[in-house]
């Protein structure tokens, strides 16, 4: 008999060792971005093909920037959280550690990236 | 010590030997359209960085994703984001505890297909 509570026992167990913090945080963006993606895509997919001025002009406008820059964070966050859970599907030990390590450099510097392009475009 | 003899023990699951279904290969569709749609984030930062920095960088990165190999890569993004977005909505109800019984998710499966076709077409017109 061990005088721990259920909770303690249970408590960074399972296979994340974070219980269910990550899963919630998928389903938080999920919602999110159900929201926001699809007129992102209508913004973004009147602006391809179109000209340079007329691409400038898209994105310098308030709700294109605004939509731009809440896709670009939640989905590139979205997207870190999904693919660690495949890293951590495959891969095991350093192989596991390094992955993730590159994956969140990479992904929170491709946002910051296309935060720098809207700044310059929209400011 | 008894002799060691050997137990038929039952085979678990394995990729190899699994017959695909649709709820699997849905689900298995669902990580591989998330994470293939890095290419195309990529692909839209570098055009947006090459617009900010002028009508010279941005000649170069247009070309490419308008080329006709940029289309195809960006019409086969378009149906992932959309089957994601679909599959998405199905494992918010998953979550929710309903619809897991096998002709409903065999269903929703149908629907995740079919739907992202759908909604692909219909973008393509729209824009």
């Amino acid at each position: 008999m061990r005088y721990l509570t259920a909770r303690k026992r249970a408590e960074a167990k399972g296979a994340s060792g974070t219980g269910t913090d990550h899963h919630w945080h998928m389903q938080i963006s999920s919602v999110g971005l159900a929201f926001i993606v699809p007129p992102f895509i209508y913004v973004f997919g009147k602006a391809l093909g179109s000209s340079h001025e007329n691409v400038l002009e898209t994105f310098s406008r308030p709700f294109p920037a605004l939509l731009t820059a809440l896709v670009l964070v939640f989905g590139l966050q979205h997207f870190r959280k999904g693919a660690e859970t495949m890293i951590e599907d495959y891969a095991r030990g350093i192989t596991r550690k390094i992955l993730i390590i590159f994956l969140t450099i990479f992904t929170y510097g491709l946002t910051a990236t296309g935060l720098y392009a809207l700044a310059k475009i929209a400011l | 010590m008894a002799e060691a003899k050997p137990v038929e023990r039952p085979l678990s699951p394995h990729l190899q030997v699994y017959r695909p279904q649709l709820t699997s290969i849905t689900s298995i569709l669902t990580r591989i359209t998330g994470n293939a749609l890095i290419v195309a984030a990529l692909l839209i930062v570098w055009w947006l960085v090459a617009a900010a920095l002028g009508p010279g960088h941005f000649a170069t990165a247009d070309a490419v994703i308008t080329s006709w190999f940029g289309d195809i890569v960006m019409a086969l993004s378009l149906w992932a984001i959309w089957y994601h977005y679909l599959a998405g909505l199905r494992h918010l109800y998953f979550d929710a505890g309903k619809g897991l019984d096998i002709p409903t998710a065999e269903k929703l499966g149908w629907v995740l297909i079919f739907g992202s076709v759908i909604l692909t077409v219909i973008t393509l017109l729209l824009i």
